[in-house]
C-alpha cells in the first residue's frame, strides 16, 4: 500500500489545476475530488480530498463562488461589482 | 431620508388595497436608512424602465463558507450608490421559528447597523432573510451573529437550511418530533451545509403530519412527513357532540373521504382503516373527535423541486413508514447513500428528482440499496397507502393475464 498523500500535497495539486485552467474551466468540489483521486491513485481518497478542499478555502487561497451552482475559484474582483 | 422625499408614483400603486405592502415597509425604513431609500429609487426606475436593474454576484461570502450569502449589485451604481452592493444573507432560523422578543430586537439591531434594515421573516427556504448589505459588512455581521448564537444558512449546491412545522411544540397531530429532527439534521450536516459539494441544492423539510404545513412534498428534495399505521383514534362521545351541534357528518366528513372508507349511520362513525389514505380530512373537520393513530412515525419521500432548470416535481414515496427517534441512524445511513450516488453520478445543477427521472427509479433504488415496493407510486396524488390486495385476489382466480379494465 502506498502511503497516503498529505493534505498540503493534495490541496496544492488542486490549486494548480484551478490556477492553470482559470478562465477556461470552473471546478466544482466533486470535479476536484475526482481529479485528485485519479492523480494520486490510492494515495488519496474522498475524505482526504474533502480535507484538502477545506484547507484551500480556509487558507483563503480559494473561495466558493456561485454561478447557478457552487464552484471553487481563486479570489478575483467580481465582474458585477462596480 | 431626511429632507428629500422621493417621488414613487409606480410603487405607490402597490400600497393600494387592504393587504400589507412591502413598499410601505421600505418607505418606513427609508426615513432612516439610505440603502432602503436608494432601493425605493432603483425599484421605481425598474418599473419605469420595465427591467430589473440588479446584477447577480457570485463570489461574496464569509471566510470558510460557501453558502449563506447571495450576491447582488446594482447596474445603476452612480444613480443609486447606496445599493451598489445589495447582498442578501440567509440566517439559519431556530427550528419551528421560535424566538424571544429580546433576540429579535438584537437581530434587528445588528441588521440596522450593518445593512438596509429590511428583513424577510421568513424566506421560502425557511431562513431568516436579511436583504441588502455591502461586501465589507459581511464579516462584521457574521461575527455579531455568531456572538448572538446564530449562523448563516445554506445557499448554492449544499444542504439548505433544514426547516419544519412547529410539530410537537404546538400541534397535537405531530406524528414525530419535527423540531428535534430538524435540529439534529442541521447539526449533523454542518459540513455539507457550509461547504457545497453536491451537484446542486439539497433541501430537507419536516412536517409532523400529512397536512404538511411546510409544503414539504412540493419543496424539498427529501420530504419527511409524519403519518401513522394503526387506526384513527375516535372519541365517540365527541362525534355525537358534533352531530348534535349541527354538523352534517355525512356530507362534510364521510362523503369527502377520498378513500370512501368511512360510514355514518346517524349515531356512530365507522372507518375502514386499512383503506384510509391518511389524508387528514376527517381529522381536520372533527379535531375534537378524531386523531391520528398511536403508532406514529413518518413517510420519507424524495425528489420535489420548483421549476428552475426543468419542470416542477412533487416528491414520491421512498420509505412508506419509519419510526423517527434519536439517534436516527437508519435515516442518516439512507441519506448518506443517496448523497454518495448523486454526488458521484449527478450532472451539474441536477436535483435529485431530475437525477431519478434520468436514471430511472429502478436503477436509483438499486444504487442506494432499497427494495422496490408497491407504495412507491409515481404520483403522490395516488396515495402511498393504496394497497392492491383486492385487485390481486380478483385476478388470481382467473388467469395470470393482467386483464385491462
Ligand atoms: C433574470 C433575472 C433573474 C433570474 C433568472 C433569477 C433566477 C433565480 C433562481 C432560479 C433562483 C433560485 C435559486 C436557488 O433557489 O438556489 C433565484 C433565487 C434568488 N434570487 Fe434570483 N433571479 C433573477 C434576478 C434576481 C434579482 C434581480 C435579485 C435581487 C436583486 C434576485 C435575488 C434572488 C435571491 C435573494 C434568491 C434567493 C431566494 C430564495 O432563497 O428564496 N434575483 N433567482
Ligand atoms: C413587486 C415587487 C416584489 C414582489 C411581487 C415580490 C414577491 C416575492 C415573493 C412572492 C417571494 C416569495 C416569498 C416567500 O415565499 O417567502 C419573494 C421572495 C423574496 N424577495 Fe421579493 N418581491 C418583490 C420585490 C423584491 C425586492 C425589491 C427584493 C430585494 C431587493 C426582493 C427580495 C426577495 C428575496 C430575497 C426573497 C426570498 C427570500 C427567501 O424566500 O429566502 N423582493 N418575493
Ligand atoms: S404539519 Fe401537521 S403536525 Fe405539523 S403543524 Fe401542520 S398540522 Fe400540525
Ligand atoms: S384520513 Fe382521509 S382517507 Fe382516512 S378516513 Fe379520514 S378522510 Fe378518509
Amino acid at each position: 500500500m502506498a502511503e497516503q498523500a498529505t493534505v498540503e500535497e493534495v490541496s496544492e495539486a488542486m490549486f494548480k489545476m484551478i490556477r492553470d485552467s482559470m478562465g477556461q474551466k470552473k471546478w466544482k468540489a466533486t470535479d476536484l475530488t475526482k481529479a485528485v483521486t485519479e492523480l494520486f491513485g490510492e494515495r488519496c481518497d474522498k475524505t482526504l480530498a474533502k480535507s484538502a478542499i477545506r484547507e484551500l478555502i480556509e487558507s483563503g487561497k480559494c473561495v466558493y463562488t456561485y454561478f447557478g451552482g457552487s464552484f471553487i475559484e481563486i479570489p478575483h474582483k467580481e465582474g458585477a461589482e462596480n | 431620508m431626511a429632507g428629500k422625499k422621493r417621488k414613487t408614483p409606480q410603487l405607490d400603486q402597490l400600497e393600494k388595497g387592504a393587504w400589507p405592502s412591502f413598499v410601505k415597509e421600505i418607505k418606513t425604513s427609508a426615513e432612516k436608512n439610505p440603502m432602503a431609500d436608494d432601493l425605493l429609487g432603483q425599484l421605481e426606475r425598474s418599473y419605469e424602465d420595465r427591467i430589473g436593474h440588479w446584477k447577480h454576484g457570485g463570489i461574496v461570502g464569509v471566510l470558510g463558507y460557501g453558502g449563506g450569502v447571495i450576491g447582488r449589485y446594482s447596474d445603476l451604481p452612480e444613480e443609486f450608490p447606496n445599493v451598489s452592493h445589495f447582498h442578501t444573507l440567509r440566517i439559519n432560523q431556530p427550528a419551528g421559528w421560535f424566538y424571544t422578543s429580546d433576540v429579535l430586537r438584537k437581530l434587528c439591531d445588528i441588521w440596522e447597523k450593518h445593512g438596509s434594515g429590511l428583513t424577510n421573516m421568513h424566506g421560502s427556504t425557511g431562513d431568516l432573510v436579511f436583504l441588502g448589505t455591502r461586501t465589507e459588512e459581511l464579516e462584521p455581521i457574521f461575527q455579531e451573529l455568531t456572538e448572538l448564537g446564530f449562523d448563516l444558512g445554506g445557499s448554492g449546491s449544499d444542504v439548505r437550511t433544514p426547516s419544519c412545522c412547529c410539530g410537537k411544540a404546538r400541534c397535537e397531530w405531530a406524528c414525530y418530533d419535527t423540531m428535534a429532527l430538524t435540529y439534529f439534521l442541521t447539526m449533523h450536516y454542518q459540513d455539507e451545509l457550509h461547504r457545497p459539494a453536491f451537484p446542486y441544492k439539497w433541501k430537507f423539510k419536516m412536517s409532523g403530519c400529512p397536512n404538511d404545513c411546510v409544503a414539504s412534498i412540493a419543496r424539498s428534495d427529501m420530504s419527511i412527513i409524519g403519518t401513522w399505521r394503526d387506526d384513527i383514534q375516535v372519541d365517540k362521545a365527541a362525534v355525537a357532540e358534533y352531530a348534535k351541534s349541527g354538523m352534517n357528518i355525512q356530507r362534510d366528513v364521510v362523503d369527502n373521504c377520498p378513500a370512501k372508507c368511512m360510514a355514518w349511520d346517524g349515531k356512530e362513525i365507522k372507518i375502514d382503516n386499512k383503506s384510509c389514505v391518511k389524508c387528514m380530512h376527517c381529522i381536520n373537520v372533527m379535531p375534537k373527535a378524531l386523531a391520528p393513530g398511536k403508532d406514529r412515525g413518518a413517510c420519507i419521500l424524495i425528489g420535489s423541486k420548483a421549476p428552475i432548470i426543468e419542470g416542477a416535481l412533487l416528491s414520491s414515496v421512498l420509505i412508506p413508514f419509519i419510526k423517527l427517534e434519536p439517534p436516527y441512524t437508519e435515516l442518516i445511513e439512507l441519506v448518506d447513500r443517496i448523497h454518495e450516488v448523486w454526488s458521484e453520478n449527478g450532472k451539474n445543477r441536477e436535483r435529485i428528482g431530475e437525477f431519478i427521472q434520468r436514471v430511472g427509479m429502478g436503477n436509483f433504488l438499486e444504487a442506494i440499496g432499497v427494495e422496490p415496493i408497491p407504495e412507491m407510486v409515481a404520483h403522490p396524488r395516488e396515495n402511498p397507502y393504496v394497497f392492491y390486495e383486492e385487485f390481486f385476489e380478483e385476478e388470481s382466480d382467473g388467469s395470470d393475464e393482467q386483464a385491462p379494465k
